[in-house]
């Protein structure tokens, strides 16, 4: 068969290319893009929801680094969450699916069953909440009693010390989401003949074979975990509020997306909390493409 | 025409034999998965234990966590009496939570699949260009985004329709990565040339070729989009009772002080029938496809 027969047969469908990209692209526009872009330009505008937005100009991003009291210890609180949880997430998400991935499909639909089991069941944050109520009706503050630890109970969650802290195991705990489960598909797809090939060729351990064969087989999805992973890293909001509330003792574990809705919602300043929004943004865009050279190095 | 599937010799492995395994080390592994594995498992045993619980035991000081002493079902024969106040019959809300969830991961999966297909493995123009858009979009916190999506809802008319529960589904730009991300590892591009030789076209190509490769990610993002659609509920773009889901009346239930604990945990065992059901099905039949094995046939 010839390369101009080949190149007629590629051209005489394409059409059907723009058929399959259309339905997705026209939604992801309206729904995301636009909005996206109108967000950003909110961020220059001061916007009550009520009167029309005035524009601004770069107000809103002085007000925040210069004017702002809350803004520099929630960004601070933010990085710190993220470097305490992604990258710890990224890693969990990854180890936990290649464990699970050593056995037969019964004990491995077990184990990721039981690891997926805090997104199945919804209530993930509700029980951490009762363990650490801040009453003696606390599982953990009753249990400290009752062995003589402590004599009184104590306010876990108000608590500057240990604010932190929890909301991390909480975090990670419960960041077994998609990245855990399309790392565990990525696994499977790994073509088999090459595992035997490289036990032929030498390799010895499961360690080995990770290095050589299944990090390097897992890249592309490496690099979709690790995404998924910065996202959730740098907008931990919902964890702490439904623990601690807003605002937490003196801000210390607020980040920039429970300040900014705090921002949005309580005091309706939509062109700040857009702006807010805008340097998360940047802030992760750059996290981003730190990770992306990161990744291009594994199995090298 | 013969499946393309057959032609092109892509076998299905069931396990493929591991030959750098030690027994031990395995041991100790699976050990250590079950340990972690319990600890994460507990959330969802506490909710179903609660959920048996007598009122008497709920308030017992110092309070008791995962053990019951007199099971009872009381909590969910009470559950009917408290539906029976609803304004609307709860086979409503049933009916829009099943129709969004199945509709929206339906529509949600196929879309993606379709899109990271074109921008995996042809040559389309600004592919590029539009696949960065949909990475960075992923990191776009959503809440800024509500307000402008309002204005877009009230100018397409679709405030208080199924459209705002399903229109965010389908323009989600992580189902669209992760597909993309799949098809870059594991769809050869050497077996697409295959095909266009043998003269199938892209519709083809897509149906016969992309789709059994990609299974194991079609699986895992349907049990994704389905929690999350399950799990939906609107603020401020429904209005109609009749439009609302199911956690929206659950939720009613729930708050109803201490009292009602025990119903509100039974509430949360039923809604997570269907989840669990539709993990088990997914995940349970995920496959190896070996998608690159089928170059060499």
């Amino acid at each position: 068969m010839t390369k101009n027969k080949k190149k007629s047969l590629f051209s005489g469908s394409r059409w059907q290319l723009y058929v399959l990209l259309a339905p997705f692209l026209t939604f992801f526009t309206l729904m995301i893009v636009l909005p996206v872009i109108s967000s950003m330009v909110l961020s220059l505008f001061n916007f009550d929801m009520v009167s029309m937005p005035r524009f601004a100009g770069l107000d809103n991003y002085i007000r925040m680094f210069l004017h702002d009291d809350i803004f520099p210890t929630v960004f601070k609180n933010t990085i710190l969450l993220a470097i305490l949880t992604g990258p710890t997430g990224f890693l969990l998400s990854f180890v936990l699916a290649w464990f699970i991935n050593e056995f037969g499909r019964g004990a491995r639909t077990l184990f990721s069953f039981m690891f997926y089991a805090p997104s199945l069941a919804g209530h993930a944050v509700y029980i951490w909440q009762i363990l650490f109520a801040s009453d003696s009706y606390g599982y953990i503050n009753s249990f400290l009693l009752s062995l003589g630890i402590t004599t009184e109970p104590t306010a876990w969650l108000s608590n500057s010390k240990y604010i932190v802290p929890i909301v991390v195991v909480v975090q990670l705990w419960s960041s077994l989401g998609i990245s855990f489960l399309s790392n565990l598909s990525g696994l499977q797809n790994i073509n088999a003949e090459l595992y035997e090939a490289g036990a032929i060729d030498g390799i010895r351990n499961r360690w080995q074979e990770l290095w050589y064969i299944t990090l390097p087989g897992m890249k592309h999805m490496l690099l979709f975990s690790a995404v998924m992973q910065i996202a959730s890293a740098f907008s931990i909001s919902n964890i702490i509020t439904q623990l601690a509330g807003y605002p937490t003792v003196g801000h210390t574990a607020d980040t920039i997306v429970s300040y900014l809705i705090d921002v949005g919602t309580v005091k309706y300043e939509m062109g700040y909390a857009s702006a807010l929004s805008v340097v998360l943004f940047l802030l992760m865009v750059i996290t981003r493409w730190a990770t992306n050279k990161l990744i291009n190095k594994t199995g090298r | 025409m013969k499946p393309l599937r057959k032609l092109f010799h892509l076998p299905r492995v069931n396990e493929a034999k591991r030959y750098t395994r030690s027994k031990v080390g395995n041991f100790f592994y699976f050990l250590f998965l079950f340990a972690a594995g319990f600890f994460s498992l507990l959330p969802m045993l506490y909710c179903v234990v609660t959920s048996f619980k007598p009122l008497d035991e709920l308030l017992v000081f110092p309070p008791t966590l995962f053990t019951v002493k007199r099971p009872t079902i009381a909590n969910y024969t009470a559950l009917p009496d408290l539906i029976s106040s609803l304004s609307v019959p709860l086979s409503r809300y049933v009916f829009n939570s099943i129709f969004i969830a199945v509709a929206g991961t339906v529509l949600c999966v196929v879309f993606a699949a379709m899109a990271a297909f074109v921008l995996s493995k042809t040559d389309i123009k600004f592919k590029a260009v539009i696949f960065t858009v949909i990475q960075f979009a992923l990191l776009f916190n959503a809440y800024t985004l509500a307000i402008p999506q309002y204005i877009i809802y009230s100018t397409l008319g679709a405030i208080n329709t199924y459209f705002v529960y399903l229109l965010p589904a389908l323009a989600s730009p992580m189902g669209v990565f992760l597909m993309k991300q799949y098809m870059d590892g594991y769809v050869p591009d050497a077996l697409i040339e295959a095909a266009h030789i043998d003269g199938a076209d892209w519709f083809r190509i897509f149906k016969s070729i992309i789709l059994p490769i990609i299974k194991p990610c079609i699986l895992t993002l349907t049990l994704f989009t389905f929690l999350s659609l399950w799990n939906v509920t609107s603020t401020g773009t429904i209005f109609s009772e009749q439009l609302k889901t199911l956690p929206t009346v659950m939720s009613t239930i729930a708050t109803g002080g201490i009292a009602r604990t025990g119903s509100a945990m039974a509430v949360s065992v039923i809604m997570m029938i269907p989840p669990v059901v539709v993990y088990l099905i997914s995940q349970g039949s995920i496959k190896e496809t070996m998608g690159s094995a089928g170059i060499k046939g």
